[in-house]
This record gives structure tokens, sequence and C-alpha cells, in this order.
């Protein structure tokens, strides 16, 4: 066991956190719209871009530094102790690229990965439907041939950054008579088209991070099949793999950094002390740390082995579970400010409710630990 | 950065897992609890192979190893229950090889390095501890008042009577001393004891493990309406947070064993994390294998209650859980902002 870094990863931190300091974002838009919320972020990746900055955990052939997972863990530490913004086009950069570089044909990639990094081209996720969230593999989205183009009509949810992205990485049912998992098949649907209706959803905090997708008649060329018609389940894995590994990173230094801030606040009042408080501070110390180890864990483990395991399921249910109860202590501590609308700690209050169910509920990771890691007998459903 | 043990330490972990599977299996553990006797021969075994010394230096007859492997053997040893007073011995060499005089370090290092003598260290109140676990046999005891003032008393020195803990498998006596008796240790008597809370952490660690090995065995077996008790989300939700449990015990553990070797300035925190998480841990994760083991889980006939027994005292020793969080919340109030990135 060895808990230091290496020179060349320290080397790749410093390099990192200086470009940062010397390169600080354009402070945070006064106008709280979307739309200027997204100039913003768009802004700032279009710069980390310039810089070579945008994905370092790409290979260097598609315009990344080739990072290893530790390097990239430590980008991810570096962006959530500078507080800059999340690049507009994550989804693209973690999920969307990552997927393409596996299950893509070389004319895909050539097409679709450089606009990725330079956040010319925005990505969506549209897996989740209204009759299909944890039980993914329900979804009814369908997508049927004609000639060299197949024709979509369907439903989606929890699409964030639909009104902004060219791209939605679709998973459609292509063949209705095929077992539930076998009739998929993994699209790149262009959003620009008048039969892709989006909407905002609005959320419990009174806006709107996500979107549901109307999607009636839209067209997408055979050439835009990800990894081979009913082959959908098995790429879609791939991004949700990519969505534990990469998006955990950049949470649990988010999940610290609130933790500080509580801390600092607690402190101002003269609570550190109070035992009333101080027990349950501690206590959200140790987990925060305990899931920094366990983040750290699963990187080293997968550097090692290839795959990050699905102990990683461990990592989010405990983080989500920490939120929340980070949240709810900040409550308690700062008093009617936090439940005073507009409010930064009002707002994680209620951010925090989703945390349990966003990426997989707590309900269906308990259940991946019990199936996969203790290897219990899974439970008879229907099919 | 990498979380994985050495070749070498893989090595002491198999070796240390394969000896206790054999010499002590769980009817062996409940021959000795039952009679309220050590395993002797199973002790001079260990003694035999250098384990009480493995994290004491090789000047004073130890290994010269570290807090890693001193934790894998603490694990194991706590897995499989052995009926061994090797906890009450390290706990005392950490403290006294870190607070003791060089005199000290020489009257006692050797002795407790190969086993020969017995030690134990309790936290006291005013000279007295009521419950010393190893106190039965020990011939060198370490009280620690609450102000972490130390003295090092042998056995004479000091009122010693057995009590019969809810743990029979390792002997506990209540001591007492005169304010006069015995001798003070003036060196880094915190560091001593946040290694020696390492220890026991890592021992709860071990017990953690053991009880869901047994459960998931166990809810995979047991059959109710027709189908295995697992496949209950009811069930395996239960046993799926007793993973959650030990693995947050067992990387704060890890780390706390690591900076004790490798980060000294982190120890005091990282050894306050690992108490608290572990100390919590055993109890729940053991008080959920008696319930996951529904009836038969209460009986004496079954083994779950020997972990839970052994996982309520090590989680009272030395400083409970709360106890610990106290400690860490006056650490954090100190260093302010945390986002320490190792």
């Amino acid at each position: 066991m060895d808990l230091t870094f290496s020179k060349k990863e320290t080397a790749f931190r410093d390099e990192f956190r200086g470009w940062l300091a010397e390169n600080p974002p354009d402070p945070k838009p006064t106008d709280p719209g979307e739309d200027a919320q997204h100039a913003w972020k768009r802004d700032w990746q279009r710069r980390l871009y310039d810089a070579g900055w945008a994905a370092p955990h790409w290979p260097t052939e598609y315009g990344g530094r080739g990072a290893t997972p530790t390097e990239s863990a430590i980008y991810f530490e570096e962006i959530g102790r500078a507080r800059v913004p999340q690049a507009a086009n994550t989804l693209g950069l973690l999920l969307g690229g990552p997927t393409l570089m596996v299950w893509g044909t070389p004319e895909q990639k050539e097409r679709y990965l450089s606009p990725i990094l330079s956040a010319e081209e925005i990505w969506c996720q549209g897996f989740s439907e209204p009759d299909a969230g944890s039980d993914l593999a329900a979804l009814k989205t369908r997508a049927v041939k004609d000639g060299d183009e197949w024709v979509v009509s369907g439903q989606k949810v929890w699409t964030s950054g639909a009104q902004y992205a060219k791209w939605c990485m679709l998973v459609a049912r292509s063949d209705s008579d095929a077992a539930k998992h076998k009739g998929l098949t993994y699209f790149l649907m262009d959003m620009e088209q008048d039969a892709v209706q989006v909407r905002p959803l609005r959320q419990i905090t009174g806006e709107a991070e996500f979107n549901e997708l109307f999607i009636e008649d839209a067209r997408i060329p055979d050439a835009n099949v990800v990894g081979g018609v009913g082959n959908g389940w098995k790429v879609a894995l791939t991004t949700l793999m990519n969505e534990r590994a990469g998006l955990g990173f950049a949470l649990q230094i988010r999940l610290r950094q609130l933790l500080d801030d509580l801390i600092a606040a607690a402190a101002e009042r003269g609570l550190l002390d109070d035992p009333l408080y101080a027990d349950e501070l501690a206590e959200l110390h140790v987990r925060t740390e305990s899931i920094r180890l366990l983040a750290w864990k699963g990187l080293t483990d997968a550097e090692r082995y290839g795959q990050p395991g699905p102990e990683g399921s461990l990592v989010k249910w405990l983080w989500s579970d920490t939120n929340q109860r980070l949240t709810e202590l900040a409550v308690e501590i700062i008093g009617p400010e936090a439940l005073t609308s507009g409010t930064d700690w009002s707002y994680e209050q209620l951010r925090a409710r989703g945390n349990t169910i966003e990426g997989g509920t707590t309900e269906v990771l308990k259940n991946i630990v019990a199936e996969r890691v203790l290897g219990l007998p899974r439970l008879k459903v229907a099919a | 950065m990498d979380f994985g043990l050495t070749d070498d330490q893989r090595q002491i972990q198999r070796t240390a897992r394969e000896l206790l599977t054999e010499r002590a299996r769980p009817e062996r553990v409940r021959e000795h609890a039952e009679a309220a006797s050590s395993d002797d021969a199973l002790w001079a075994e260990l003694c035999e192979l250098g384990w009480p010394g493995i994290a004491l230096s090789e000047e004073h007859g130890g290994q010269g190893l570290g807090g890693i492997e001193l934790s894998i053997l603490c694990e194991e040893l706590g897995r499989a229950l052995a009926p061994v007073p090797f906890l009450p011995c390290v706990l005392a060499g950490a403290v006294i090889e870190q607070a003791g005089s060089p005199a000290q370090r020489e009257r006692w290092l050797p002795g407790l390095s190969s086993g020969k003598i017995v030690g134990a260290v309790s936290l006291a109140v005013d000279g007295t501890a009521e419950l010393v676990i190893g106190g039965g046999e020990a011939q060198v005891i370490v009280l620690v008042e609450e102000d972490r003032s130390a003295r090092l008393l042998e056995r004479e020195q000091a009122d010693v009577s057995p009590v019969a803990s809810i743990d029979p498998t390792r002997s506990s006596a209540r001591v007492s001393a005169t304010d006069d008796a015995g001798e003070p240790l003036e060196g880094d008597v915190a560091s001593g004891l946040d290694r020696a809370l390492v220890a026991v952490s890592s021992e709860l660690v071990g017990v953690c493990d053991r009880a869901l090995e047994m459960t998931v065995a166990y809810v995979k077996e047991r059959r109710q309406f027709g189908v295995p008790v697992g496949s209950f989300q009811a069930v395996s939700h239960r046993c799926a947070q007793m993973l959650l449990d030990t693995e947050k015990a067992r990387s704060t553990t890890a780390f706390a064993a690591w900076t004790a070797d490798s980060d000294p300035e982190r120890l005091a925190e990282a050894a306050a994390m690992a108490k608290a998480a572990a100390s919590d841990a055993g109890r729940e994760v053991t008080a959920s294998a008696i319930q996951a083991h529904g009836g038969i889980g209460f009986t004496w006939e079954a083994d779950v209650h020997w972990l839970f027994k052994r996982a309520q005292l090590d989680a009272a020793l030395l400083g409970d859980a709360k106890r610990n969080r106290a400690r860490l919340a006056g650490i954090l109030a100190e260093q302010g902002s945390a986002l320490g990135v190792a």
C-alpha cells in the first residue's frame, strides 16, 4: 500500500493546478437563466480545449493526453478544488466520447469526437423513459427501419442539456419480437429536427436541469447506429459504467467542499464543540474521507485489473446518503437562511433529494451489491 | 497511489488465514470460550512465529515490520476470534514503544515481542479500570487517565481481580492502583494510543468480515416460503448494508495503518476516524448477523454471538465511537478546512 503520488502524477497535478491559477474562468454570470449559464460553461470548455485540458483521459490520438485513471482523478480533484464550472459538454466528454471509442466505427470517431472536445456539438443522453427508469431495458421508444434510415418515435425523460444538444445518445427498441435486452439499438440522433420536441422538466428546486423529449417519426441514418443493430444494451452499459467512474470522482470533491463550508459555518457559530452538532459533523467527516478512500481504491483497482468493479455502487450509495445527511445538518446549523428560497443551503438540501435516485436508485444499488458483490440469490421478478 | 498490499504483505495475510482456519476452528474457539480459557498451544505457536513482535523494532526482538503488517494480523485474529492475548499484548507494545523511556523499553519490549510477557492497556479513572481486556493474565498493565497521562504497572503493583466479561474468548480483570504505584510513561503517549486504536480497529474489521461471511452463507442456505431467505430484499439489503459498514471501517482503518508508518502528521485524525467507523461497524454488523440468522442466531449454539460479544468489548476499548468523533471534531476545529488530498 502506498497512498502517495508518483513524481509523474505530482507533475501532472502541478501543471494543471498552475494552468488553472493562471487561466481562471470568467465570473459566474449574474443572470441565473439557463442560457447565460450554458454560454458561460461553453466558453470555459472552449478555453480548456484550447489548452488541451478538456479531456485529459482521452487518448492522445483523439485529442486527449492519454492520462491514466489516477491522473484523470487528479484532474477532477483539481477542477473541484479550484471551484471552476463544469464543462458544458460533460456528457459528451465523459460518456459519449468514451462509448464511441469502444463501439464506434472509424468514420464515427472521425466525425464526432473532435466537436465533443471543443464543445462545438453538445451531447445529451436519451436512456430513461416514463415507464423505464430503474428497469431501463423495459424502454418502449421504437425504431423502425425504412430504407437506409430508421424512423423513431417515443418519449424520453431526464435528458439534461437537451435544449442545447446537437446529438442524443438514444437507446430504442429496434426489434419488438426479440427478448427484452436483445431488441435494443444505440443510435446517435440529430436533435435539430422538428420531430424532436424538448420540454423542460421542472424539479423540486424550481429549476429545470432536465428535460423531457417527445420524439415523433424522427429520422436517423443507418450510419448513426453505434455498436450494431440489436447490441444497444451492451453499448448502453459502457456508457453507464463511465457515468459511475468519471462523475463519481467529481462528486466526492464537491461533497468535501460542502462539508468544509459547513464546518466553517459551524465554527463561526461556535458549534464545533457543541456535542449536539459535533458528533454528526465528525461522522460526516469520517464518511467523506471513507468515500475518498473507496473512490481511490476503486480507481487503483481499475488501473490494476482494467475495469472498475461493482464496488463502485457502494461509493455512489454512501455518497448520496452522506450528501443528504450533510444538507439536513446544514439546515439545523444555518437556521432560517437555509429554509429561505434562493439561498445556497436551501438549494443544496432540495437538490440532494435527487442524489439517491439519479444514476441508479439506492434500492437498485443495494440489489447490485447483494447480487453481484455478495452473490446472494436474485429476487425472481417478471421478465 | 496504490491501495493493494505488497506481495510480502499478501503472503503474511495468506499464511495467517491458513494457519488460523486450521488451528482456530469454531469448535475449538467454542471449547475455550465455554471453559473461559486461553488457547495456550495456539498462543505458543503464534509466539514461535514472532507474531506479537511483528511491529516492534528488531532491537527489541521484534520483526521491525510496520503498522500495515500488524493490522493484517489483528484482522485475521479477529476473523478467527482466536482465544489468545494477542491484541492486549500489541496494545501494550505500541504504547510502551512510543511512550516508554529507554529503560522501560528495554525492560518490557523483548518480552512483549516474544510473547513471554503478556501486557494490557486500558483507560482508567483515578487509577481504576473496571474492565481491562487481557487483564486476567497480564504481567504488565498500562493505565491511561482522562488527561492522557499514563503509567506502567507490574501486576504486583496493582490490585487485579478477574472479571467475567460477556466475551469469554479473552480474559478480563478489574485493575486498581494507588496514586504512587508504578512508573509514569513520559514519552509520546498519544502516538502510542493512536497506534493501539488502529490495532483494535483492525480486529473489528476482521470481526465484521467474518460476521458478514457467515451471514451470507446462512441466508443463501436457509429457505422459507420455498426460497432462500437471502432472495428477499429485506434480508439482502441488510447484508448490503453490512458490507457498506464493513468497507467504511476497512478503508479508514487501512488509511490509519498507513499513516502510522508513512504520514504520522495525520495519524491522530486517521486513528480517530478508524476507531469511530470500526466501533460502529463492529456493533451494527454483528447485530445484523444475529438478526439475519433469525431464531437460530439467538441461540447459544450458533457461533455469531461470539462475534457480537467480541465487537462490544472492542468497540468500547480505548474509547468508543462517540468519544472518537468528539476527538475528531476537536481536530477539525483546529485544522480548519480539511480538503486534504493525500
